[in-house]
């Protein structure tokens, strides 16, 4: 505040200012630049050569979305595909998605792979398509089927459904007494009520709103596999994470000792769930049953820890998306829809040690040889 | 380095005596500069990294791509004017993101569930942001909690409120009246394509930067800041003053929504909860200091446009989207350390 008297001076001291900022910025882009360079420049240059794709995943937070950026970073590889990859900030984040998809119509992709993570995104897939790219939903179908061109994915209520179908096959008309060891209770997102209520669809019990968790009768009776008495405990939030599993799970426990069957996420929080069983000596006898298909997720099958879980297989999603963007480029051949079902059904199994009739299984040896992460 | 200075013409010499009090070395003299305009150093960082991001990559300085930047950052560049008007007080608002989702929901369910007509669902968010603001005001001028946990206590209760409300679900463009996706809509000039989102944004940042430079308000906001206790002395109604800051952040954060809703054509109870971090990262860098009392609202701008240069050239030049989140980190450090130094010119 004291006194710049002299203004014709001023501007000398702005420029002197804006130098070292600018070489501050340099700088510091010039790092920032140095990894990406050689794709920058084929983006540059001839972009024409090479296909560009960019693979949105919902989060990077998440080793299942980690194995998808690894298989189509594969793919790329073999296929000679200029691959871009962006990610939400967290599952549900949206608007980072919407701004991914608006840089690669940018960029000038020839398609985009997407996990899209929520309704919101939409509007964007079909503006993308609208500028004449390729939109293939990931893992996840869109809410509106005409936001993608086509979706690859495992049908996570189906998933949901095997490890129900399992659970109940394995009570043998024994009470349940069930803990749901859910996603998130901060925002709502497809996958976790899907799986939530595949499994309870699998046991056989009665739904209320089939895109909503906890609103069914908290007991009655499970008619699968011959049935029985049902009373589910609560439904707690994990995040997906190991941390997040064993607290909810301690919740759960707190809320009714006498749980003896626990559904979960995917296999982190299941692992979670168990550290809680452990810790207060309810390991044995309790079922916890998960969904992913993760090689730890198998590991922990192998173990005893889980009882079950369903596989999924994110790698060969990413490397069919990629693959269709190359045939599509190249000769216009597109991919089409699983007959019957309105997306491409990549599938998934049963992995278990402990097969049951009527539900049809692998086990963890074979299930070793195909998982991801 | 002083004589550099002596070594200077006579005529020099001259100048110096007359303001012997300012003798200084070169950093010292930028510091003061950067003091003074406090918008200078973002406004050579925005202008340095769209030069360099020009050259990484052809297709960045195309003007589709410039208007793109500018769509990408409407809603968090209209977030940041609340959060400047509440740091400038020496404040900060954890609850931004979940106030402006609270009443996008409330705009679009409004809407869309009860049938009412635009203008009315329009109202009702903004009320629903002037409450929140109101609320926030409250605890902090009445109950003279730290805005820090009064803003991160809401925040929770905003985000609850909103899935409480919502249901989780998202309501799509197509079921709202037309006014309420207005925002999204966009205008030819020239070559480019303009959202009335960002004509919308700018019109508040004229409006806001007038307010802030011309009014008694505005001196009595930057007064509050700098030293609450000096300014009841001075006979500033402070409690009145803090008040009127949240309501005004409260009714920015509605329009925000507003903004919002016609960027995505829909309303999703999701995400929009970190936009506060992102919206302080925008004032931070734009060289607004936390402690209150100095900034501009221009030099916020700037901060987000910074953000939205460095994530599209970025994303443009073929990074993953971390490097992106690095960058955007390692711009709050350099920004937060400039400010620190030049806040040494005061002592």
């Amino acid at each position: 505040m004291n006194g710049f008297t002299a203004p014709r001076k001023t501007s000398q001291r702005i420029l002197t200012g804006g130098a070292l900022f600018s070489i501050a910025a340099l700088a510091f882009t010039a790092c920032g630049s140095s990894s990406g360079d050689a794709a920058a420049g084929e983006a540059n240059g001839n972009g024409s050569e090479k296909i560009g794709v960019s693979l949105i995943v919902k989060t990077t937070t998440n080793p299942y979305f980690v194995a998808m950026q690894d298989g189509a970073k594969k793919a790329a590889d073999a296929d000679g595909v200029d691959l871009k990859l962006a990610a939400g900030k967290s599952d549900g984040d949206e608007d980072t998605q919407i701004q991914a998809i608006e840089n690669a119509i940018s960029k000038g992709d020839k398609g985009i792979l997407i996990t899209p993570n929520g309704p919101a995104v939409e509007d964007a897939m079909i503006k993308a398509k609208e500028a004449g790219l390729f939109v293939i939903a990931l893992d996840t179908a869109p809410s509106s089927v005409d936001a993608a061109d086509i979706t690859f994915a495992t049908d996570n209520f189906a998933a949901g459904t095997l490890i129900g179908q399992w659970t109940a096959s394995q009570l043998k008309g024994q009470k349940a007494t069930i803990a749901l060891v859910d996603l998130f209770d901060d925002k709502i997102v497809s996958v976790d009520y899907n799986r939530d209520q595949g499994f309870l669809n699998g046991m056989g019990i009665e739904l209320n709103d089939n895109k909503k968790n906890g609103d069914e009768a908290p007991s009655g009776k499970y008619s699968f596999a011959g049935g029985g008495d049902y009373e589910i405990v609560g439904n707690a939030a994990s995040q997906g994470a190991e941390d997040g599993g064993r607290t909810a799970m301690e919740m759960l426990l707190a809320k009714n000792p006498d749980i003896n069957v626990v559904y979960s996420i995917n296999e982190p929080a299941g692992a979670g769930a168990y550290e809680a069983l452990k810790a207060a000596g309810k390991e044995t006898g309790t079922l916890v049953v998960s969904i992913d298909g993760g090689c730890t997720g198998i590991a922990n099958v192998k173990d005893g820890i889980l009882g079950a879980t369903a596989q999924q297989y994110p790698v060969k999603m990413a490397e069919l998306g990629v693959k269709a963007i190359v045939d599509l480029a190249k000769d216009g051949t597109k991919p089409q829809n699983t007959q019957g079902l309105d997306f491409f059904n990549t599938g998934v199994e049963l992995a278990t040690d402990k097969p049951v009739d009527g539900v049809k299984s692998i086990d963890t040896a074979a299930a070793a040889d195909i998982c991801w992460g | 380095m002083t004589t550099l200075e002596t070594a200077g013409p006579p005529a020099e010499q001259k100048d110096l005596a007359g303001e012997f009090q300012d003798r200084q070395t070169p950093m010292t003299r930028i510091r003061n500069v950067l003091h003074k305009y406090p918008a200078l150093s973002p406004a050579v960082v925005l202008l340095v990294s769209i030069v360099v991001f020009g050259l990484l990559n052809d297709r960045f300085l195309r003007v589709e791509n410039l208007s793109l930047i500018t769509q990408q950052v409407a809603v968090v560049g209209t977030l940041a004017i609340a959060q400047t008007l509440i740091i400038l007080t020496a404040g900060i608002d954890l609850s931004v993101g979940a106030v402006m989702i609270l009443s996008s929901m409330v705009m679009a369910q409004f809407a869309a569930n009860e049938g009412a007509p635009g203008i009315l669902a329009l109202a009702a968010g903004l009320l629903t942001g002037l409450a929140a603001g109101a609320l926030n005001g409250f605890l902090v001028t009445k109950f003279r909690l730290p805005p820090f946990i009064v803003t991160l206590g809401t925040l929770n209760i905003f985000v609850a409120l909103t899935l409480l409300y919502s249901n989780g679900a998202t309501v799509r463009g197509s079921a709202m009246p037309g006014l309420l996706t207005w925002m999204g809509t966009t205008f030819p000039v020239g070559p480019v394509r303009i959202s009335t989102g960002v004509v919308t944004m700018l019109l508040l940042y004229l409006f806001v930067a007038y307010v802030l430079g011309k009014t008694a308000w505005g001196r009595h906001l930057y007064a509050v800041g700098d030293d609450k206790e000096a300014a009841r002395l001075a006979g500033i109604p402070v409690n009145r003053v803090l008040m009127s800051v949240y309501l005004s952040a409260g009714a920015i954060m509605a329009v925000a929504a507003w903004i919002q809703i016609g960027r995505s054509n829909a309303a999703s109870p999701n995400g929009g909860v970190d936009m506060n971090l992102d919206s302080i990262t925008a004032v931070v860098i734009g060289g607004t200091s936390l402690f209150g009392g100095r900034g501009s609202v221009w030099g916020t701008l700037l901060g987000a446009l910074i953000v939205g240069v460095f994530r599209n050239g970025l994303s443009l030049a073929g990074l993953d989207v971390l490097y992106q989140t690095l960058a955007v980190g390692i711009l709050i450090i350099i920004a937060v350390s400039i400010d620190q130094w030049i806040r040494k010119v005061k002592s």
